[in-house]
């Protein structure tokens, strides 16, 4: 009987592969996909899709911006359910769930406030301005970026899943609340000052009949709101698992 | 086999109370931080007649939710110091009613430093702040920081970083709070027919019965290891 | 709905703080009246394995039983039949000993009348000092104050957890007579320590954890002198100064 303990055989093909060779079929596949997906989307919106009359080409951002919200919420979505299980069933693969869930939409977040603001900038001559659109975004990346705060703030391993599977609960109630807060009343938030109101830019839009709105939109909104983030949620678990396992097989060689 | 809900939390408010009343630690520090924080506002801010209307709901509730930071960080060290936490959870009572003995503690001690706020910023704003309306705003409005501030409070202070966590954690999660008393109290002061913004006050008490139900369902997972 | 005559029993008890096991698969049985000392080196798992028994943590796998009842599934069954010291004095500084006892006493449901706070303030030697701020009290009468505590709703099961740090010679003592007093009185008592000449000589049965498991197992009364020393050096790697 060999005195040596045997790695799991499982994991051994795997850790000599490395690389792409050693994603899941599945996974290969999605990201080949969504990549694809993503440069026709782009291209369609970019290029391909009508210039809109009132706005120009930077209202081309708009076929980025408004999906990858969506997908943002996809992601904390993903995240308190992650959350919630955690705390129901202390399984820790859930708790990784929801750390790739928080931190895929807070990145996501990040893009739908940058394209927010490049949008504003010609169109009511301002980086920022505290329109309905601009503060959801804003809030989602200050919330969810707490969280992460949290997550880093907490040494115990297991004191830090269940923290913030907590917070994760309260973070998507607050953005929740406050998007609906927002939207209902828009009187809280200042109208722009220079330039037309952006609700107004966005009807204006909308209604226009331009070639290939329908089809950007219709490409764009499935790329970013699913493909996207449940793709980089996928690589964002499995780089988690794969430093849970070092962490094991460290701790494995020093107890022994 | 518990000891009845009320009673224990009662008990656990009252020695706040009592404690508090003894060392007025709380109170001072907080009282200050409010004085401090709306004169420097006064001065940093500059501003003329009408702009300074609109700007003291902000610095109203901008200070009262700082000064409860301030109070919930004490507040839950209290229990933290001397293992005491330990307990308040080895004693045959719900994890509940530490929740609320807490948190009533928590929202009696903003809310006095609120209510001298009102006096004190009529006087240096020049604004009609002792109104029975405003006194009901900041009563919601504090109840909301305070249900929140606890069960946030209690995650932190159990962490390393403790005090300076807290108020990164807590604003986000306050914004619906913030975002309705705020608006609420200028419309008030601005004397706004009341049809105008009766919604603000409604919303604020619904977010409150969200917020509280919520914490009373977590506030186990957050308390017991 | 006690049919298990052990009032402490712990079986296969597994904690784990992530990749880092504390207590391995532990086997323990504490019968009533016993007066059992934990020692064991720091890091041994006694503080864990104490506070499991307390309720304040729960275990990664195995089962913990207080008087048949399941911890912690069932702990608000049996909290009213624990009582614990720890080295910090789990008291509120801005209260006199007085409101501390009674506010306790409030969480335990008791009524206690004044003569039964004085009675148990006289049995710490803390009468005097009932209506003083527990600010200004020493570590010792911290200490003695946290037992008057522990023992005011008259638990079953008494854990003190290194109930000796900082204390003086005298005030080891009293708490020498304390802990013999609370035996006589029919409690169950776990005290960890590093101490093994005092454990040796006021409990009735030592254990030496060791790397998450118990090493050693045996009443006090049977020990040759230097027995206890030789074992703890044995399993623990220490030498022991006597």
């Amino acid at each position: 009987m060999s005195a040596v303990q045997n790695i799991p055989a499982q994991s051994s093909s795997n850790r000599r592969a490395g690389g792409i060779a050693a994603w899941p079929p599945l996974l290969r596949i999605l990201t080949v996909a969504t990549i694809i997906a993503v440069l026709i989307a782009l291209y369609i919106g970019l290029v391909y899709a009508g210039t809109d009359i009132d706005q120009g080409d930077v209202q081309r951002i708009f076929y980025i911006h408004m999906p990858i919200f969506f997908g943002a919420f996809v992601a904390f979505g993903t995240a308190v359910v992650g959350g919630i299980q955690y705390l129901r069933t202390r399984a820790i693969k859930w708790d990784t769930l929801a750390l790739a869930g928080v931190e895929v939409g807070l990145a996501l977040a990040v893009v739908n406030v940058v394209t927010g603001s490049i949008w504003a900038r010609p169109i009511w001559n301002t980086w920022w301005t505290w329109d309905p659109r601009l503060t959801s975004a804003a809030i989602m990346c200050l919330t969810y970026a707490a969280l992460l705060m949290l997550r880093n703030g907490i040494e115990n391993p297991e004191q830090r899943r269940r923290f913030a599977s907590v917070y994760s609960i309260f973070a998507i109630v607050t953005v929740i609340m406050t998007l609906v807060i927002i939207r209902i009343r828009p009187d809280t938030i200042h109208p722009a000052v220079i330039g037309p109101s952006p609700q107004d830019a966005q009807g204006t839009f909308e209604l226009e009949a331009t070639r290939g709105v329908g089809m950007a939109l219709g490409l764009n909104f499935p790329v970013w709101a699913l493909l996207v983030p449940i793709t980089l949620m996928w690589h964002r678990i499995r780089l988690q698992n794969r430093m849970e396992e070092v962490e094991r097989l460290k701790a494995e060689v020093l107890n022994q | 086999m518990n000891t009845p809900f009320w009673q224990a939390a009662f008990s656990i408010t009252r020695k706040d109370l009592r404690a508090e009343l003894r060392s007025r630690e709380l109170v001072n520090t907080m009282g200050l931080f409010a004085l401090l924080s709306v004169l420097i506002f006064s001065f940093a801010l500059e501003l003329d007649r009408v702009a300074r209307q609109e700007a003291v709901s902000g610095v109203l509730w901008v200070t009262v939710v700082f000064a409860s930071i301030l109070g919930l960080n004490r507040s839950m060290a209290m229990e933290r110091e001397q293992g005491n936490l330990d307990a308040l959870l080895m004693a045959p009572i719900s994890r509940s009613a530490i929740f609320a003995g807490k948190l009533i503690g928590n929202f009696v001690f903003t809310l006095v430093v609120g209510l001298v706020l009102l006096p004190l910023m009529t006087v240096l704003y020049n604004v009609p702040l002792m109104q029975p309306w405003v006194v009901v705003l900041l009563l919601l409005g504090i109840a909301g920081f305070a249900t929140i501030g606890t069960l946030l409070a209690t995650m932190t202070v159990q962490t390393r970083a403790r005090e300076s966590l807290l108020p990164i954690i807590m604003l986000p999660v306050a914004l619906p709070v913030l975002l309705a008393s705020v608006n609420a109290s200028t419309a008030v002061l601005n004397n706004a027919p009341i049809d105008d913004w009766i919604a603000w006050p409604q919303l604020l008490a619904v977010i409150d019965v969200i917020y509280l139900t919520l914490c009373f369902l977590l506030f186990e997972y957050v308390i017991e290891s | 709905m006690n049919e298990n005559p052990a009032l402490i029993e712990t079986r296969a008890l597994v904690k784990a703080y992530d990749l880092l096991v504390v207590l391995r698969k532990l086997d323990l049985q504490i019968q009533r009246g016993e007066f059992v000392a934990l020692l064991g080196p720091n890091g041994s798992g006694k503080s864990t394995l104490l506070r499991l028994l307390a309720g304040l943590t729960r275990p990664t796998s195995g089962t913990i039983l207080i008087g048949g009842w399941e911890l912690p599934r069932e702990a608000a069954a049996v909290r009213a039949q624990i009582g614990m010291v720890s080295h910090r004095s789990l008291l509120y500084e801005n209260l006199t000993a007085r409101e501390n006892l009674r506010f306790f006493a409030r969480l335990y449901n008791l009524n206690p009348t004044t003569d039964h706070i004085d009675t148990l303030l006289r049995q710490v030697g803390l009468y005097k000092r009932g209506d003083s701020l527990v600010r200004t009290f020493s570590r010792g009468m911290l200490q003695r104050l946290s037992i008057a505590r522990a023992l005011l709703h008259r638990p079953d099961v008494l854990l003190f957890d290194e109930p000796y740090t900082g204390l003086d010679q005298d005030a080891g003592r009293t708490l020498d007579n304390l802990l013999a007093q609370a035996h006589s009185e029919g409690h169950t008592i776990v005290m960890t320590t590093h101490e093994l000449d005092r454990a040796a000589r006021i409990a009735s049965r030592v254990l030496i954890l060791s790397r998450g498991t118990i090493g050693y197992d045996a009443p006090a009364s049977q020990l040759p002198p230097g027995e206890l020393a030789a074992r703890y050096g044995e399993l623990t790697g220490m030498v022991v100064i006597q």
